[in-house]
C-alpha cells in the first residue's frame, strides 16, 4: 500500500462525507456550503483519475458557479423560511427511500466492479482526430472537444443559450427587457469590495491564460470562460458591475457569438475541406483558437445571466 | 482496489445518497442539490469508463472526458433552469413548496 492509496482511501471517504452532510443537514444555507465543498473535494478526484481537464470544469462550474447560482436563490428566497416548514416525511418513507437508494447504489456498485476486462475505448480514435484535423493541439481534450466531437459542442452552447432564453422567459411579461435582480441586495462589505477591486482584474488574466494554454495544456474554452463568468459576478457582488439589461444589443450578440461562429467556420468547411465541421490541416490550430475566443466569450456572458436569473420586475420601465 | 473502481464506488454511493435526498426532502432546492449529486455521480462513473479505456498512449480515453466537461455546464445550465422556475413560483404564489395543498392557500402573511 503506497501513501497514494491512503491519499485515495481517505479522499473517496471525504467526498462521500460531505456528500452526506449536504444530504443530511437541516439548514438550507449548511447544505449549500457543504455542496461547495464537495464539488472542490471531487475536482481532486478527477485528478486522481488523470482528468485535470475535468477537474477544472468541477471545481469552476460544479463547485463554483452552481454555488454562487444556489446561495442567490436561497437569498432570494430568505423570506421563505417561515413558511417553508412544511410536513416532514415520515419515517416510514424515509426508510423505504433509504432502501431503494441503497439497492441502486449496490446495483451500480455491482456493476461497476463487474466491468469487462477488455474496456472499449475511443482512444485511438481521438489520437487520430488529435493528429489529424485538430492538428498542432496538445491537449488531446480540446481536441476532441472542437474536432472529433465537435457537434456535441456547438449543441452544447446552444443549451446554454436555450437556457438563459428560459431563465429570461419565467420572468413575468411587465419585467421583459428589464435587468436582473442584483446579485446582492445589501451594501457589500469595504472587504468584500476591495477583494473584488484586487481579485477580478488578477482571476480575468488568469482566465484568459488558462483558455489560451488549453490548446496544449490541461484548460480551455469551458474552464476560461467560467472563470472570466466567476470575475464578473464577483464585480457584481461587490456591486462594481451591474446586471445588464437582458435586451442589451452587446449581450445577446456575445451569447451567440460562439454557436453562431462555430457554425459558419463548420459550414465554410464543406468547401474548404470537404465536410461538415472538417478544417484544412494546416489552418486547423488558428481556426479552432478563433472558434474558441467566441466560445469563452459567450460562456462568459451565458453563466452569470443564468445565476443572476429572470428580469426584474421592480426597477425604471 | 485500484484508483478507479474506487472513484467508481464513490460514484455508486453519491448517486444512492443523491436519490435518498431527493424523496426525502420537501423543498425544492434541496431536492435540485440532491439531483446534482445524482449527476456528479454518474459523471464520476462515466470517468472511471475514460479511466479504464486508456489506450494509443494515453492515460485516458479523451472521449468520455470531453463529454464529462460538456455534461457538467449543461447539468449547470439545466440547474439555473430549475432555479428561476423555483423563483418564479415563490413569486407567484407566495410558497416554495410541491405540495399541490399549499396553493389553495393565499400567501405566507395568512399562515400562522
Amino acid at each position: 500500500m503506497s501513501v497514494l492509496t491512503f491519499i485515495d482511501i481517505g479522499l473517496s471517504i471525504l467526498v462521500v462525507t460531505v456528500a452526506a452532510s449536504t444530504i443530511v443537514m437541516r439548514e438550507l444555507f449548511a447544505a449549500v456550503v457543504s455542496y461547495v465543498a464537495y464539488g472542490l473535494l471531487l475536482a481532486f478526484v478527477w485528478i486522481r483519475l488523470h482528468a485535470p481537464d475535468v477537474a477544472l470544469t468541477e471545481a469552476a462550474v460544479g463547485g463554483g458557479v452552481t454555488g454562487v447560482l444556489l446561495i442567490t436563490a436561497g437569498k432570494r428566497l430568505v423570506p421563505l423560511r417561515r413558511t417553508a416548514t412544511e410536513a416532514e416525511p415520515t419515517l416510514i418513507l424515509k426508510v423505504l427511500a433509504a432502501t431503494l437508494a441503497a439497492l441502486v447504489a449496490c446495483a451500480l456498485a455491482a456493476a461497476i466492479l463487474m466491468l469487462p476486462d477488455e474496456p472499449p475505448s475511443l482512444a485511438p480514435e481521438a489520437a487520430a482526430a488529435a493528429s489529424g484535423p485538430g492538428a498542432g493541439l496538445g491537449n488531446p481534450i480540446t481536441a476532441v472537444l472542437i474536432s472529433y466531437r465537435s457537434f456535441d459542442t456547438m449543441l452544447e452552447k446552444i443549451v446554454l443559450i436555450l437556457a438563459v432564453v428560459a431563465v429570461w422567459s419565467i420572468g413575468t411579461d411587465r419585467a421583459w427587457g428589464n435587468a436582473p435582480a442584483p446579485l446582492r441586495q445589501a451594501r457589500p462589505y469595504p472587504a468584500m469590495v476591495f477583494l473584488a477591486q484586487a481579485l477580478v482584474p488578477i482571476g480575468a488574466l488568469i482566465g484568459i491564460h488558462i483558455f489560451w494554454v488549453g490548446a496544449d495544456a490541461p484548460g480551455g474554452a469551458f474552464q476560461g470562460g467560467a472563470l472570466l463568468a466567476a470575475m464578473w459576478m464577483m464585480a457584481m457582488m461587490a456591486q462594481l458591475a451591474e446586471p445588464s439589461r437582458i435586451d442589451a444589443r452587446w449581450l445577446r450578440l456575445a451569447l451567440v457569438a460562439g454557436p453562431a461562429v462555430f457554425l459558419v467556420i463548420g459550414l465554410a468547411g464543406i468547401l474548404m475541406a470537404g465536410s461538415f465541421f472538417a478544417y484544412p490541416p494546416n489552418l486547423a490550430k488558428p481556426i479552432i483558437l478563433f472558434i474558441e475566443t467566441f466560445m469563452v466569450l459567450s460562456i462568459a456572458v451565458a453563466l452569470p445571466m443564468l445565476v443572476a436569473g429572470p428580469p426584474n420586475e421592480g426597477l425604471e420601465p | 482496489m485500484t484508483t478507479s473502481v474506487l472513484a467508481g464506488l464513490v460514484g455508486a454511493a453519491l448517486v444512492g445518497l443523491g436519490l435518498y435526498g431527493l424523496v426525502v426532502h420537501p423543498h425544492p432546492l434541496r431536492k435540485l442539490l440532491a439531483f446534482n449529486l445524482i449527476g456528479s455521480g454518474v459523471f464520476l462513473v462515466f470517468g472511471i469508463i475514460a479511466r479504464r479505456g486508456a489506450a494509443a498512449g494515453f492515460p485516458y480515453d479523451p472521449v468520455p472526458q470531453a463529454m464529462v466537461i460538456t455534461g457538467i455546464v449543461v447539468a449547470f445550465a439545466a440547474s439555473a433552469v430549475a432555479v428561476a422556475l423555483i423563483w418564479r413560483l415563490y413569486s407567484e404564489t407566495g410558497h416554495v413548496t410541491l405540495d399541490p395543498d399549499a396553493w389553495t392557500n393565499p400567501g405566507p402573511e395568512s399562515e400562522s
